[in-house]
């Protein structure tokens, strides 16, 4: 399967990721070549077998449903490149 | 003071016991160092003097009360991956701009308790992708090794460039590291340090900026076998903070160096011996097969047989756990903004002025194998593959194989700004094809310097071992050292 320059350009936007036209036709030569690379996993025969779904194979780790952290508003608003009385401030999104 | 620096791990800690320096004298040998060579090497973002002065002044105050840890007093360099509560922690990326956050991770947490010292941020690929640290946002870490006869600069792998590049040149002890695909094993091998990824679990990947969640794997980059086992036995622990990490205790993995190798059984896997592979690799590989024979250990051939498809497999897996991971970069919560018209072009030009090429690259990728109709024919059918890449490994394991013993990476290190890999992006992923299967399988792998080219850099060997079992890959590595003796760079710095 290959891209053409106006799938790259559908997948920047469900990306969010801005291009220009010079960017998208230089990511679809690059993508197509590590796409076309892929593609040998054609010759592999996955009849009948099952997806890799845990690296170890072990059950979830559970815990008990209680509050274990919290009260710290503060410091997760502290690396926010615009914040307001804790509140993380990003442009209007409704008229 | 500059001998200071000389001192493994295990040699400064048994001087540090026995108070023939002072903590504080040995992190002013490493910043002295760092100040001189920085420049040069780019191998940190971040040194933080004031800091590593306040933890080695703590050391010698435990030291003196007989309270020290087992990393007492020891100076480290931590890789940008690793979130340090109120210090640069950027995954070198611009999208993560001034970030310092209130937290700690885990690994970095266990090394503080254990005693050791920050010396500041290592340099890497932006994110960890790469394998040569050009990816950067900081620029490229300059690997410590010249070939014989020159001064073109080279580059110290990736995505770990520049643990690898400090450690080689003596900018820190011992350095803490990840491994997505090779990123510890391969930049080891290019700067004759040892690097071991552990198992998938062993380490906690909590505060670990997170690359591919299935792949991703702390560990640490070290000047000899020894020093790795040290400082893996801090790093390492269960953590109820990562589903991920395992329940098992911590073994005591210095304990295994130097203890004999005979009646194991070491497997030579015979799909690792690539096509246009350079006789230079095809000769060293040789050369272990023949120190492990002398030392007692049985070699036997064994097949791999889906060893050729963990590549390409790993360049769907990893893009699209990757694309889900960073979509958290938007410009609202940390790091770089950028303004927009609206909310989503403030998302699309964040996005566009914060990640380089190579990063944009693999999210693009990711995104599309996971977008709506090709999730079955490229998602899912890797991890399939994936599933066949592990039974391999667990039929060899199962006919009573210990360890596999194969070439770390396919050339010794390349130069910067190389052509032939910066116009094709599959060029560079290549330097991944011998250590890409154990991520993709969760195992363990250890690099260990080997010997040196006909142009006097430094080549690694890959040990590769069954889920936790990293006390065999310690115990085999050991003996290649043994073997091969250990190589250091003329400083030029």
């Amino acid at each position: 399967m290959s891209v053409d320059i106006d799938t790259v350009k559908r997948v920047a936007r469900l990306s969010r990721i801005a291009v220009d036209d010079a960017d998208a036709e230089r990511m679809t030569g690059e993508l197509n070549a590590i796409l076309g690379f892929v593609e040998q996993l054609n010759e592999v025969d996955v009849e009948g077998i099952e997806p890799m779904t845990s690296v170890i194979p072990m059950a979830m780790k559970k815990r008990e449903d209680a509050v274990t952290d919290g009260d710290k508003a503060d410091d997760i608003v502290a690396n926010a490149p615009a914040s307001e009385d804790n509140f993380f401030v990003v442009p209007k999104v409704v008229e | 003071m500059t001998e200071l620096t000389k001192l493994t791990i295990a040699e400064a800690r048994e001087k540090l016991t026995a108070k023939a320096f002072t903590a504080s004298e040995l992190t002013e040998a490493y910043l002295s160092a760092i100040d001189t060579a920085n420049d040069k090497l780019n191998a940190y973002v971040a040194v933080t003097h004031d800091k590593a002065r306040a933890m080695a002044r703590a050391s010698d105050e435990r030291i003196a009360k007989g309270e020290a840890g087992p990393l007492e007093g020891i100076p480290l360099g931590i890789k940008d991956l690793f979130a340090t509560e109120d210090v640069h922690t950027q995954a070198a990326s611009h999208i993560l701009d001034g970030f310092e956050p209130k937290y700690e991770s885990t690994v970095t947490a266990n090394l503080w308790t254990d005693g050791a010292v920050m010396l500041g941020k290592l340099n890497m690929d932006e994110f960890a992708m790469g394998s040569s640290n050009e990816t950067s946002y900081y620029g490229p870490v300059i690997n410590p090794w010249r070939a014989e006869g020159s001064n073109a600069d080279l580059v110290p792998g990736g995505s770990s460039g520049g643990s690898a590049a400090a450690v080689a040149a003596l900018l820190c002890a011992g350095a803490t590291a990840t491994d997505t695909g090779g990123s510890i094993r391969q930049p080891a091998a290019f700067t004759g340090t040892v690097g071991i990824k552990p198992t998938y679990g062993r380490c906690s990947r909590w505060g670990t900026v997170a690359f591919a969640s299935s792949l991703d794997q702390a560990g640490p980059i070290a000047r000899d076998v020894r020093d790795a086992a040290i400082l893996l036995k801090s790093m390492a622990s269960v953590d109820s903070k990562d589903t991920t990490s395992v329940d098992l205790p911590v073994p005591d993995y210095e304990a295994t160096i130097g203890q004999s190798v005979k009646g194991m059984k070491i497997g030579i896997p015979r799909e690792y011996r690539m096509e246009g592979m350079p006789e230079e690799i095809e000769a060293l590989w040789a050369k272990g097969i023949e120190w492990m024979r002398e030392a007692g250990a049985e070699i036997v051939d064994i097949s791999l047989p889906h060893t050729k498809y963990a590549l390409p497999a790993y360049y769907i897996v990893a893009p699209a756990e990757a694309s889900s991971n960073l979509a958290r970069y938007d410009g609202v919560r940390y790091g770089l903004r950028v303004p927009g018209k609206d909310i989503a072009d403030m998302y699309e030009q964040t996005r566009a002025a914060g990640f380089g090429r190579e990063v944009k690259r693999r999210i693009m990728i990711g995104t599309y194998v996971l977008s709506a109709g090709y999730y079955d024919a490229y998602y899912l059918k890797a991890q399939k593959v994936r599933t066949l890449i592990k039974r391999d490994f667990e039929q060899v394991f199962d006919q009573g194989v210990d360890t596999i013993l194969t070439p770390a990476t396919p050339s010794a290190a390349f130069g910067v700004a190389d052509q032939d890999m910066a116009s094709d992006p599959v060029k560079m992923y290549l330097n991944d094809i011998f250590t890409v299967t154990v991520n993709m399988a969760g195992l363990p792998g250890i690099a260990v310097p080997a010997g040196l080219d006909a142009k006097g850099l430094p080549l690694g060997l890959q040990l590769i071992g069954k889920p936790f079992d990293e006390e065999t890959l310690f115990r085999t590595a050991h003996v290649i050292e043994q073997s091969a003796g250990r190589f250091a760079p003329a400083q030029w710095w």
